[in-house]
């Protein structure tokens, strides 16, 4: 679970970088590149595989995990105030997993799908990548389900961080607040970082601007 | 004080238990929680009835065997307190108090609030030991520990063993308990002989016994009379994945 998440993490780093692209006022021609440029790099391709392979190994897990830790309990609790001991999001990873794994399915049939399985978007003649990312965040069913998940996908890794940390060993009496914090500035940067794009283009939508050619 | 409770009662392990209600009247706000229980038991007994079992010993803090789930808490609203510890003070006059025994299927109910931990003394047996040579004991001085390491020792073998980490855990994981024994000897020059060993068949012994996995929620900690902390979780995790390395 720890070392698929943190994989997954560190991708979350680098697919907010290639997102913010989208921001640089150049018709989303950096973005676009940059998106190229990974298709066409082996070393990407193959960490792509590993990428599915540790979405697929942390889901698995935690649906295995989830089963055990049910059977360890066969009659619940009538009265449990697990709230007063620990927090909402650490007993709640199985529910805002769910609803993250959810969107990334959604996430790729919009994306992943027509550029490269199908080669309906980025082609010679078709839609660029990012007039493809602007319309899917232009529609508010999209641009609501994209945000939702982004909040959840925060409140997962508020407990995330420190608690694959902690599953490794590396953590002590002196780093725990450290990789707490750690773990609450990394969740705030996910939120707020990913969370702009579908508030940002909808918004321009709705002011009728063109934020992909944006000019100070 | 004037309460009601709402307690388990299952006659044995194998016939299905349900809540009862009492009332209890005039109970001193100077009462231990078992006290109380004392005061309803003897009501119990004078009217015939079957008096509630429950698991008691030092009445002092340091047993470990009061395990009573009281208001969704193990152990009760207070942190750092076993049941024998928590007074009634902590409650309002006309509450309704319900009490629980532990719940994980590595502690089955043998009575009313009473649960068999022996789970526990099976992971102690897997390698919550170290080798010693009988005879006189040691001079003091010829193993030199550092200060921290002993004080860190001496903290996780403050562990009683009363299972409020299992019982506070959503999973229902022994993590703190185990983490806590094998701290208090990885800590030690005299736990290393068995060091490698100790972590591995620990854990595996609780795996064995149908406790659930550690999710790092600190339900545990919070729990536990003893405060022991999740600290010693993460060294449990270090040593057993240096352990699985080594053998």
């Amino acid at each position: 679970m720890a070392l698929s998440g943190l994989f997954l993490i560190l991708f979350l780093l680098e697919h907010l970088y290639t997102n913010v692209t989208l921001f640089f006022g150049d018709g989303g021609v950096e973005f676009d590149e940059t998106s190229h440029s990974m298709v066409r790099m082996i070393i990407i391709r193959i960490i792509e595989i590993v990428l599915f392979l540790a979405i697929l190994i942390h889901v698995a897990q935690a649906v295995l995990l989830t089963r055990e830790n049910n059977e360890a309990r066969p009659i619940k609790y009538t009265l449990n105030d697990g709230g007063k001991t620990s927090s909402w999001n650490s007993r709640n990873m199985g529910f805002t997993g769910s609803v993250i794994f959810f969107f990334i399915v959604v996430h790729l049939y919009n994306f992943f799908l027509p550029y490269r399985i199908t080669g309906t978007v980025g082609g010679v003649g078709q839609e660029t990548i990012s007039v493809n990312v602007v319309h899917a965040l232009e529609n508010p069913v999209y641009a609501l389900l994209y945000l939702i998940s982004v909040i959840f996908l925060a409140f997962h890794l508020r407990h995330a961080l420190a608690s694959a940390f902690h599953t490794l060993g590396l953590s002590n009496k002196k780093y725990m607040p450290i990789l707490d914090k750690v773990s609450l500035g990394f969740s705030i940067l996910i939120g707020v970082g990913f969370g702009s794009f579908p508030i940002l283009f909808y918004g321009a939508k709705l002011l009728h601007k063109d934020l992909l050619n944006w000019a100070l | 004080m004037n309460l009601t409770l709402k307690v388990w009662r299952q006659a044995s392990a194998n016939i299905k238990g349900g809540f009862v209600t009492y009332p209890v009247a005039n109970i001193s706000e100077e009462m231990s929680f078992l006290e109380m229980f004392d005061v309803l038991n003897e009501r119990l007994i004078t009217e015939g009835n079957e008096p509630i079992a429950f698991d008691h010993d030092c009445r002092e803090g340091i047993c470990g065997m009061c395990s009573m789930h009281i208001n969704g808490r193990a152990h009760g609203p207070q942190s750092g307190t076993t049941t024998c510890q928590l007074h009634m003070r902590h409650f309002k006059d006309g509450e309704t108090i319900t009490v629980e025994p532990w719940r994980a299927k590595a502690f089955p109910v043998i009575k009313d609030l009473v649960v068999n931990r022996s789970a526990f003394d099976k992971i102690q047996a897997a390698g919550g030991f170290i080798s010693v040579n009988t005879g006189n004991a040691k001079d003091a001085n010829s193993l030199p520990i550092p200060k921290d390491d002993a004080d860190a020792s001496f903290f996780a073998a403050a562990c009683i063993g009363c299972g409020a980490c299992v019982a506070a855990c959503k999973n229902s994981s022994a993590m703190l308990f185990v983490s806590a024994k094998v701290s208090q000897f990885a800590l030690l020059p005299q736990g290393q002989v068995e060091r490698v060993d100790r972590a591995l068949n620990m854990v595996k012994e609780m795996d064995a016994l149908g406790f659930g996995n550690c999710t790092n929620t600190g339900s545990c900690e919070a729990e536990c009379p003893k405060e022991i902390s999740i600290e010693n979780i993460a060294r449990l995790n270090r040593e057993y994945l240096l352990a699985t390395l080594k053998k």
